[in-house]
């Protein structure tokens, strides 16, 4: 199978691979896939004032899977959660020149993006509802 | 050392350039039909086919009178299966082979199926052996072929061929190995192995493409065949068509160089294996041999790289050709039957790479691949959440996954 150039980017330099510690207030993680299925993401935010101010994602998966996460914490940062919510899998798909086999992982990625914002914000409402 | 590097053997492999030089003058001055009885050019064609089927025959132990030349090792295989199965149907309805058998049997015992047939699907272990109580078990009064292949083409288990022959000479059922990845590669002879079919090729023993051979039976029993491919007669009837003497005369040449050079090569197979397998493993953390660890392909190694997806590991090597259980590797999304019948889980089939050692692999060769999958490993790992669960001491069978 033939890759687009961004996607080999991507796979050879991935843009914020790690994590942050999921124990942080404002960090919230999305864990998505299944190691069965071949694709696991996990894509983490960190958050400030309702805005995304960084980014980290570790993924097993094809090129396509890592592309589409690495990808994905560029577009998150600086975003707000409500922006972050609204990014879609065909836009990844769009930009990495995805074939039709590989437009799941873009799927994933959106709902990596997806979880972690819910992740985040359950957090919140656990943390407030404390007080 | 140029790359890329070529470790894909058992898909395919080179001419030998010895081989080559024998096929030249036939495509060229010596380009006479086989079949063309009252010429010169017939007769040199013929005889060049008659000398390559000895030497066809040869390297199997058989005799070259038993010897079917076809269009590649996948048309032999239809023509045993289909072949014995319709002219043995009012002997019996029932075949016995194993899920770890190549397309080519597996397909063809599919499209049986629908004509009426039964078939028996052996049960392998984690290692890919059948359990031969379990053959013998199988076989019943309605049985007419066993089909069992010769040596895995994905994970290299070889199986107990003349252990397989004796049960089915005993039980007076008839004998199919694919033989495809076995010939040159391990011992194998019909006659000491009760085989009464054995299908291989010219292209993966530095022969050409497109030309193959079935080997069948003519004596204690002899084996009958319904043609599959008609027009013409050729080939004692069993397969019509005009002879590729060119590729016949390669196949040829590449099963005598094989038969000839078997120790040489299985040494140097094994040595260069061995080499690969020691290096990576002294490297790597988690790697998991797939097969059995003594009873393989010479040249095989497939290994899971635990934590690490195939396809992903295969695009960081793109120097090296191998190939992957991955299923984003394969055109049917799913991955490798082969490592999912032996029950080593969908993660670790996903996480397989298929190394094939060949003829001209070199020593530097092989030291370069472990450097380069180490690397490529270890880098992937980092940015794999698997790997890092793992570290934490999470258990991933206790975790909940979202699957898609």
């Amino acid at each position: 199978m033939a890759y687009s150039d961004k996607v080999i980017d991507h796979y050879k330099n991935p843009r914020n691979a790690g994590s942050f510690s999921k124990e942080e207030e404002n960090v919230g993680t999305g864990v998505v896939g299944a190691p069965e299925c071949g694709d696991v993401m996990k894509l983490q935010i960190k958050v400030e004032n309702e805005r995304i101010v960084d980014a980290r994602f570790k993924t097993f998966g094809c090129g396509s899977a890592i592309a589409s996460s690495s990808l994905a914490t560029e577009w998150v940062k600086g975003k707000t959660l409500d922006e972050a919510m609204t990014i879609q899998n065909t836009e990844i798909v769009k930009e990495l020149s995805l074939p039709p086999v590989k437009i799941h992982c873009s799927v994933l990625a959106e709902d990596a993006i997806k979880t972690a914002i819910a992740d985040y914000r359950k957090k919140q409402d656990g943390s407030s509802g404390g007080e | 050392m140029k790359t890329p590097i070529y470790l894909d053997y058992h898909a395919t492999t080179p001419v030998d350039p010895r081989v080559l030089e024998t096929m030249l003058p036939y495509f060229t001055e010596k380009f006479g039909n086989a079949a063309s009885r009252n010429h010169s050019f017939g007769w040199a064609a013929e005889e060049a086919v008659e000398a390559a089927r000895e030497q066809v025959a040869q390297v199997i132990g058989a005799s070259a009178r038993e010897v079917i030349f076809t269009s590649g090792a996948t048309e032999s295989d239809n023509l045993a299966l289909v072949g014995v199965a319709e002219f043995y149907r009012e002997k019996g309805d029932h075949i016995i082979t194993s899920p770890l058998e190549h397309k080519a049997v597996l397909d063809t015992c599919n499209m049986l199926e629908q004509r009426g047939f039964r078939v028996t699907y052996l049960d392998v272990d984690r290692q890919g052996m059948i359990d031969l109580d379990q053959l013998r078990d199988s076989i019943t009064d309605k049985t007419i072929l066993v089909s069992l292949m010769a040596a895995n083409n994905e994970i290299g288990t070889i199986n107990p061929l003349g252990r397989i022959g004796a049960i089915c000479r005993e039980k007076g059922v008839l004998f199919h190995t694919d033989a495809t990845q076995g010939v040159g590669h391990m011992p194998l002879d019909v006659e000491e192995m009760n085989i009464d079919l054995a299908s291989y090729s010219g292209h993966k023993i530095y022969g050409p493409k497109g030309v193959g051979a079935l080997y069948v039976r003519r004596r204690n029993p002899r084996v009958r065949l319904s043609p599959i491919i008609h027009g013409g007669g050729h080939e004692r009837g069993m397969r019509s068509g005009t002879l590729n003497v060119p590729g016949i005369v390669g196949f040829g040449r590449a099963a005598e160089i094989m038969r000839v050079d078997y120790d040489k090569e299985q040494a140097h197979l094994i040595e260069l294996r061995d080499r690969l397998h020691q290096g990576l493993a002294r490297e790597l953390e988690q790697v998991h041999l797939n097969g059995h660890p003594t009873e393989r392909h010479p040249g095989n190694l497939n290994i899971s790289f635990a934590y690490v997806e195939g396809e992903s590991l295969l695009m960081g090597i793109s120097d090296i050709a191998v190939s992957s259980g991955s299923a984003c590797t394969s055109a049917s999304l799913e991955p490798s039957y082969v490592l999912r019948a032996l029950g080593v889980g969908d993660e670790l089939a996903h996480s397989s790479i298929r190394f094939g050692i060949g003829r001209f692999t070199t020593i530097e060769e092989v030291d370069y691949t472990i450097r380069r999958v180490v690397e490529e490993v270890s880098r992937l790992r980092e940015l794999s959440p698997l790997w890092e669960m793992a570290q934490e001491g999470i258990d991933l069978s206790t975790v909940k996954w979202s699957a898609h």
